[in-house]
């Protein structure tokens, strides 16, 4: 495809003797948001230090809108926020906003309405040394949101931030894709990644474990999915011996079933008739497709 | 060198300098400074025949010899370290600047702010002077030479103190590399000529290789240069036999390649800088 405005081939990265990246490959195309998910020290912010161009690279290759990391051009079309965004406290949020549009060149930066468009109006020339973690985080969005960028790269955006103050972040992260931006997100969030983006990669220990949409990757985990059938009084022992599920507190039975033997499974509890009170389903969640990724010896 | 985003980055740190009191507090010290001296060393006015701007200006050299670098230190030390350790490096890093247009940057805006802090203090000095004890034209001079130098002293520290802050690990390390290039170049290397000329005797080091060392150190470079081209100034600090041994081009000349090299180094290091 020719729109794959970052693409990463072969990617590796010695610290001393360690491997911190192992031959990793990764596409992101124009408008597509990306989780990148790994522990901590699996190699997520090495990756995105060797795409900024700020550690020289051990093999491999990079392309940011066809320019190599580092090179003006490259540097020109990435947006950053890296984790645990700092400033220089003595400055406003519109002196270092403005000081950020002049470094990358854009004359005509709309600064309020972009410090407005996060959140930060009122604060607008308020000291960034008065400001809360939240509000830095905010301020290192609207620096992201400068000049329409090819490529964010945001390392740990929602880190210290409060539920609703993710939820708009998102929703700006959103804006941005669907304005052709090419979205890469380091997470260990993994329960608001899942609902924001498009596809997921796992790293661990510096290589790429898995690289899909959620749906495919849990369909090749396959995964069982659990069903908690809730009993009509009395009758949780019947079901438990008809479906072969495990009871638990006393009226409800658990049945844990493949992917593909989830209808069937269904099918047969709706035939059970008045005996079933409730039923509910819990497909697996993020969080067990990654233990299932990063933890298993799979590459 | 020169360009929009260099200006950019020296208006944000001229900001940092004026919230933080720095230019202010530089601007006092000076002031003071140059006020105490003008005064305590007016005694030598009549013996010695020339007005007391001259005898000021003759104390202030000796103490913008000190007070220039030390002030330059103090500004550039944690130029690259403070950024590094407080986390906001990489995210300058990633925009379209080159290191040597940041660097550049930092050192207009710590430039002017030294300029101001020295233009300020020796010229109230020097008014207070000229209006006690009287000024001549040459004493003008020589009090328009010594802020003009002072300045260039300070940049051969701010460019130094760069790159120091770009080798060390973090902005105390910085620190406490910055005191020690400060001891070196402003008290220990003028002791180590001493004893190396008494221990010479006179000898060839005396007549030929010292004048040159001397001038090789920045400090003592301004300092010829400011006695060296005022005899009345020489008459009162009592230095013109070292000065006298060596070419008139030879003091400018360390104190014009001494910020140019250090500006070099200064972006070598910082080019290895990983944040």
């Amino acid at each position: 495809m020719t729109d794959k405005v970052l693409t990463i081939r072969g990617a590796s990265k010695l610290r001393g003797k360690t491997q911190t990246l192992c031959d990793v490959d990764l596409d992101v195309a124009a408008g597509e948001r990306v989780a990148l998910l790994g522990h901590n020290g699996a190699g997520k912010s090495t990756l995105m230090k060797l795409i900024l161009g700020l550690t020289p690279m051990s093999g491999g290759e990079i392309r940011i809108d066809g320019a190599k990391p580092g090179s003006a051009a490259a540097r020109k079309a990435t947006a950053f926020l890296p984790e645990a965004v700092s400033f220089h406290p003595a400055l406003t949020g519109r002196e270092l906003l403005t000081m950020f549009a002049r470094l990358s060149g854009e004359k005509r930066a709309d600064i309020a309405g972009l410090l407005d468009r996060v959140g930060l109006g009122d604060a607008i020339d308020r000291r960034v040394g008065a400001y809360s973690k939240g509000m830095r985080q905010r301020l290192g969005l609207a620096q992201v949101l400068l000049g329409r960028p090819k490529v964010a790269l945001l390392d740990e955006p929602t880190s210290g931030l409060d539920p609703i103050s993710r939820q708009d972040l998102y929703a700006i992260i959103d804006e941005l894709a669907a304005n052709g931006t090419a979205v890469l997100i380091a997470s260990h969030a993994l329960t608001e990644v899942e609902a924001r983006t498009d596809r997921i990669a796992i790293l661990r220990k510096g290589v790429k474990v898995a690289d899909d949409t959620l749906a495919n990757l849990s369909a090749a985990a396959g995964l069982p999915t659990k069903l908690r059938v809730v009993a009509k009084s009395g009758c949780a022992d019947q079901i438990a011996a008809e479906t072969g599920g495990a009871r638990v507190n006393g009226v409800s039975v658990e049945i844990t079933c493949g992917p593909d033997q989830k209808m069937d499974e269904l099918r047969r509890i709706a035939a059970m008739g008045d005996t079933v009170a409730d039923i509910e389903m819990t497909p697996p969640r993020l969080e067990d497709l990654y233990r299932h990724y990063a933890k298993e010896g799979r590459v | 060198m020169m360009t929009p985003r260099s200006f950019a980055i020296a208006r944000a740190e001229m900001l940092i300098l004026r919230r933080n009191r720095w230019l202010f507090m530089a601007t006092l010290i000076m002031v003071l400074f140059a006020l105490a001296l003008t005064f305590a060393g007016s005694a030598p006015t009549g013996s010695l025949g020339v007005d007391m701007l001259t005898v000021s200006v003759a104390s202030m050299t000796t103490l913008s010899v000190y007070l220039a670098p030390l002030l330059a230190l103090m500004m550039s030390f944690d130029a690259v370290a403070g950024d590094r350790d407080r986390g906001s490096l990489s995210l300058i890093l990633s925009y379209p600047a080159g290191r040597g247009e940041l660097l550049f940057g930092k050192f207009l805006a710590h430039l002017a702010a030294l300029g101001f802090a020295m233009t300020i203090g020796f010229g109230t000095a020097g008014a207070v002077a000229a209006y006690y004890g009287g000024a001549g034209a040459e004493s003008l001079v020589s009090l328009l030479r010594l802020i003009g130098t002072s300045v260039l002293l300070g940049a051969v520290f701010l460019v130094l103190g760069y790159a120091l802050s770009a080798l060390s690990g973090s902005a105390t390390g910085a620190a406490g590399l910055s005191a020690g290039l400060w001891l070196v170049f402003v008290v220990l290397y003028d002791l180590g000529l001493l004893g190396a000329v008494v221990m010479d005797a006179g000898g060839v080091f005396t007549q030929k290789i010292f004048p040159w060392a001397m001038v090789a150190n920045p400090a003592d470079a301004f300092r010829v240069w400011n006695i060296a081209a005022s005899d009345s100034v020489a008459i009162t600090s009592g230095m013109a036999g070292a000065a006298s041994a060596l070419p008139g081009w030879a003091a400018p000349l360390s104190l014009v390649i001494w910020p140019v090299a250090g500006f070099l180094l200064a972006r070598a290091a910082f080019r290895r800088v990983e944040p």
